[in-house]
């Protein structure tokens, strides 16, 4: 008997994938019209009035903050709905009577949430070269970012899907906190340009981090340190997995 | 130790469940499955039958108490024992977004096997399931889907079923497939269990029978010694002059009078010996009582359930 179930964790892995593949025109279509419609929103009409800002054109300027926006709200709610549905349907009792650990079956979830992401995210930053010259200084921190960033927001969103006893639940967090934190969090400006105490508050905003690491590896400069970024992350993920570790253990919402 | 042929496959020791709410489902069950036979638990409604599956399926958590699937701890050893087990559960859930092929393969991959489309071509066609394999789950009938279950529930290859009241709300037809299905899979050595309300089924299908009450198992025995031991027969002889009272000369047989002193019956042990049936005839020839037809039935599983369960 191997030690770990491979085919249990490619079966959901590749179900969740064909979920999203079921409806690919949906799944392309949004994220592509949002960008455009904030391209013209905050790129032309907006953008047209601002100066460069940290020396890169504004158009450039938020395209890491749209593409945080989209991957934190996108990866949540694919976790979460992935989790919360079989609770739902009551299809999650295969899943606990499959042996499985738990550990195995959240990376199969939170993998297929996740790729799902990157996915959205590089169709938004493709959709994104059609309006604006975008340079990527570091490419390779960009895609560990989106990776991060991705798998981070996907366990948190699972976390909700666990967590959650109904559909207002499920929507809640993702729109009352999640959305509102990336606004203020500096997707669309640098925090350099808000006056004191905002400036000091909003280091408290944890999406800050998320933002200016990412937007460091497209134009060089952030609102934080890289290794501020990077050690934000490494904590939120460790936080997650030790929520998951709880609840697993006591069966929390899952099994009575 | 564990292939050990004398191993019984399922072992439930001192299992207790008391659910969040309070409610004790399991007040200390202590149950053995042999190998290869086929075990029907019966109990009326809230007895904790689901409750046990569930528990030893995986997908309850239980308070006390141990259980062993082929010799191996269900909590330590979970991979080994569940990937021996298949759950045809008494609720249908499945993802009803998916195809008929879909779900089962997905089943298949899910408890650890490579995928094998042969195998789950013949699950497919062995219920009557394979011109629908590319349709949607929404698609299917009642009937289809509990279909669907079973061929999940197998498309791992288990050696233990589970079958959660599989003839719940099911036709003659699919009945009858589905038991065919559960005497092959008999024949190939896997061991099933299963609950269920029809209690002529389980006299029928089932080598043992347990009987579950308010989380207590009452009783476990062969089905065919129950019959035997608890069973009663009885006679009940049409009259051809219908009686206002029993005669006193049959004071001492135990006969009761029926439809209006036009039927006279008789009831005797299984297991008693001598019948007395003949005796019984001849007394009557004595008394001059003639008789226009005579019936003779058995006790059913039923009936013996039902006193059973009244007693406890
Ligand atoms: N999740 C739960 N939370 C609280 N109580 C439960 C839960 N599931 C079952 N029960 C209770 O446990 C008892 C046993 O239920 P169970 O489903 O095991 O009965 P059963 O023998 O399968 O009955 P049936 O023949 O109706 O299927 C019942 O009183 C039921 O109300
Ligand atoms: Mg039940």
């Amino acid at each position: 008997m191997p030690g770990i179930n491979l085919h249990g964790m490619w079966a959901i892995y590749r179900t969740e994938m064909q979920r999203a593949f079921r409806t690919v025109w949906q799944s392309i279509a949004t994220p592509v019209i949002t960008t455009a419609l904030y391209f013209v929103v905050f790129g032309a009409a907006i953008g047209s009035h601002m100066q460069q800002m940290g020396g890169v054109d504004y158009g450039a300027f938020i395209v890491p903050g749209l593409m945080m926006l989209t991957i934190l709200t996108q990866s949540i709610s694919n976790a979460s709905i992935a989790i919360y549905f079989p609770k739902f349907t009551g299809t999650i009792s295969e899943i606990l009577s499959a042996p499985l650990s738990a550990f195995e079956a959240v990376i199969a979830y939170v993998g297929a949430a996740a790729t799902k992401s990157v996915i959205i995210g590089l169709i938004i930053l493709l959709t994104a070269t059609f309006f604006v010259k975008i340079e990527i200084l570091h490419p390779v921190w960009m895609v560990a970012f989106l990776l991060i960033t991705s798998i981070a927001f996907s366990l948190f969103g699972f976390i909700i899907g666990i967590w959650a006893k109904s559909f207002e639940q499920l929507a809640i967090i993702p729109s009352l906190v999640v959305t509102p934190l990336t606004f203020l969090g500096g997707a669309f400006y640098s925090i350099e340009m808000l006056s004191q105490p905002w400036r000091t508050i909003s280091l408290f905003n944890p999406v800050v981090y998320l933002i200016s690491g990412f937007r460091w590896s497209f134009h060089g400069v952030g609102d934080v340190s890289v290794a501020a970024s990077l050690a934000f992350m490494a904590g939120f993920i460790a936080l997650c997995l030790a929520v998951l570790w709880c609840m697993f253990r006591t069966g929390y919402r899952l099994k009575s | 130790m564990s292939t050990e042929p004398t191993t019984p496959i399922l072992s439930v020791a001192g299992v207790e469940k008391r659910y969040a709410s309070g409610l004790t489902a399991l007040a200390g069950v202590d149950l053995e499955v042999r190998r290869g036979e086929i075990f029907a638990l019966l109990g009326p409604n809230g007895a904790g039958k689901t409750t046990l599956i569930s528990i030893i399926c995986g997908t309850v958590t239980m308070t006390a108490g141990t259980i062993r699937v082929d010799g191996h701890d269900i909590v330590k050893d979970y991979r080994r024992t569940r990937s021996a087990i298949g759950l045809v559960p008494q609720e249908i859930a499945v993802d009803i977004f998916a195809t008929v092929w879909n779900t089962v393969r997905f089943s298949r991959g899910l408890f650890g096997c490579a995928p094998n489309p042969a195998y789950i071509e013949s699950l497919l066609r062995d219920l009557s399931l394979w011109d629908k394999r590319d349709s949607k789950i929404t698609e299917l009938s009642g009937g289809m889907k509990r279909r669907v279950m079973i061929a999940k529930a197998l498309s791992h290859e288990p050696t233990l079923l589970f079958l959660d009241e599989p003839t719940a709300g099911v036709d003659v037809n699919l009945r009858r497939d589905m038991w065919a299905v559960v005497r092959r899979l008999r024949e190939r050595g896997v061991t099933i269990v299963l609950t269920t309300h029809y209690l002529e089924e389980a006299e029928e299908m089932a080598d043992r029978v347990g009987v579950i009450d308010k989380g207590r198992i009452l009783l476990v025995e062969d089905t065919a010694d129950l019959m035997d031991k608890m069973g009663k027969r009885r006679v009940t002889l049409a009259l051809q002059t219908p009686m206002t009272a029993i005669p006193p000369e049959l004071a001492g047989w135990p006969l009761e009078l029926l439809s209006d002193g036009q039927r006279l019956r008789y009831s005797f042990d299984t297991h008693a010996e001598g019948t007395g049936i003949a005796a019984l005839l001849k007394r009557l020839g004595e008394l001059g009582i003639d008789f226009t037809d005579l019936d003779t039935e058995r006790s059913s599983l039923e009936d013996i359930f039902i006193s059973l369960v009244e007693r406890a």
